[in-house]
């Protein structure tokens, strides 16, 4: 039988079982509203940074929910708090918390304290 | 046991639910007092143009609507509004707009739904911008055969933004108006069939096709009129120094912002209850649930039931409802009203 070259991308797998989904736990118990997104992406439409660089919270907190997090890692920081997506998110999720959250989930996990 | 053929009946709301309400009632021997509080009966039907799923003519439904009520057991009484129901004995009294006090065995409330207010979104433009127009505007100009911007000219590029009013919580509306989805599906096609050259988008959140023949339509719109869908929630609108409308929306699915000009934005209006509904709450003691519709007694064995021995409800009342829906709906109360005059 001849080998067609099928074979399993590893690289192309979130590997939900495996990722660290502890930061977004983390989040998640301080700020109920982050396990409510319906992915609508509001906020970074609205977003003043995402217009100009890559940001968009919708994807980092979906990332954050499956583990993905060293993307939300480098990009976290790049939020100005200015609070836009605050007002239109239209399922009341307290965006600027989540954020200021995830800022001090990833400080505290340099620092081994989660 | 009393039997129906004496049992005087009183339908609020001339609506699709009411006047199928009162018809099934009179065939059933019941004489019907139908109030309505505007000048002509039909309700929301006859600001409609064709009607999902199959584009039939809502003419056709307001006729059928119209025949249902022509029975000589039914007084149609327009430009009356009930005020408040009170229990006596086993009467229900309808005090009136007028000052009458109207004796009834039953009383089937049908006071349907009001379409959400789109100047309450004012990032979207409503009323600011003047080619911002509701879903209701635009059946008014399929009915005129007349679809153009403020300006006169024809639009080219039109967008359609889901869920105004509705799954939101800034505007206290958590629940899913349900209808919007295929609504906007069936107003993309129409444009297309008016306007052959416009590009059509939707901007949507969730497709939710759960009706009869729904997903075959949106199916239908992709296929045959090539509208595009985009997913991704309108954030906001403002209008170019020409009176384009500028949408900011991130394409969810390609994970980027995405910005886009657009001749006319069309808002996709949620159902709310009916502030005649709210008022006949308020002032009867009538339970309402979390989405402010008329709280059913049992979701399951009595959504037509309310709390009150008596009184009960038909259509969009309780919850949003298409057509369809609101007709058997209007049936089914008739069939709780007559189990209920068996029984007392």
């Amino acid at each position: 039988m001849g080998d067609f070259g099928f074979t399993v991308l590893k690289e192309r797998h979130i590997n939900y079982d495996a990722n660290d989904k502890s930061i977004a736990e983390y989040i998640a118990e301080r700020e109920p509203s982050f396990r409510i997104c319906i992915e609508c992406g509001c906020c970074s439409a609205t977003c003043t940074t995402g217009n100009f660089i890559r940001f968009s919270l919708r994807e980092l907190q979906i990332l954050l929910k499956r583990g993905e997090n060293e993307i939300v890692r480098e990009q976290i920081d790049r939020c100005m708090l200015c609070g836009k997506c605050i007002l239109v998110c239209p399922r009341g999720v307290n965006t600027r918390n989540v954020i200021l959250l995830a800022r001090e989930a990833f400080r505290k996990s340099v620092e081994n304290e989660i | 046991m009393l039997k129906a053929d004496k049992r005087e009946v009183v339908v609020i709301g001339g609506g699709a639910a009411g006047m199928e309400a009162a018809g099934q009632l009179a065939k059933a021997g019941c004489i019907v007092t139908l109030l309505e509080r505007e000048s002509v009966t039909g309700g929301h039907v006859k600001n409609w143009y064709h009607l999902f799923p199959d584009s039939r003519n809502s003419d056709e439904v307001i006729e059928y609507l119209a025949r249902q009520v022509n029975h000589d057991n039914i007084t149609v009484r327009t430009g009356v509004t009930a005020g408040s129901l009170e229990k006596n004995g086993k009467s229900i009294i309808i005090n009136t707009s007028r000052g009458e006090r109207i004796r009834s065995d039953a009383v089937i409330v049908a006071t349907g739904f009001d379409l959400f207010e789109s100047r309450r979104k004012e990032e979207y433009g409503y009323g600011i911008y003047d080619n911002v127009i509701s879903s209701a505007d635009l059946e008014m100009m399929f009915r005129k055969d007349s679809i153009k911007r403020h300006d006169g000219e024809t639009p080219r590029r039109i967008g359609f933004v889901h869920c105004v009013g509705s799954r939101d919580a800034k505007v206290n509306n958590l629940y899913c108006s349900k209808l919007c989805c295929v609504t906007a599906v069936k107003q993309a096609m129409e444009v297309k069939k008016h306007i052959g050259n416009a590009s059509v988008y939707c901007f949507y959140m969730d497709m939710r096709m759960g009706g009869a023949l729904y997903e075959e339509l949106y199916k239908e719109s992709q296929e045959k009129y090539g509208i595009i869908y985009i997913r991704g929630k309108v954030s906001e609108v403002s209008e170019n120094i020409d009176t384009r409308l500028i949408v900011k929306v991130e394409d969810t699915l390609a994970g980027r912002p995405l910005r886009m000009e657009l001749d006319m934005l069309v808002l996709m209006a949620g159902m709310e209850m009916s502030e005649g509904g709210m008022g006949l709450a308020e002032s009867s003691g009538l339970k309402t649930g979390e989405n402010r519709f008329f709280a059913p007694a049992d979701h399951h064995f009595g959504t037509n039931k309310s709390t009150v021995a008596g009184i009960f409800y038909a259509g969009a009342c309780t919850a949003p409802m298409n057509i369809t829906e609101t007709i058997s709906h209007a049936r089914a109360a008739v069939a709780d009203v007559m189990d209920y005059f068996r029984n007392i």
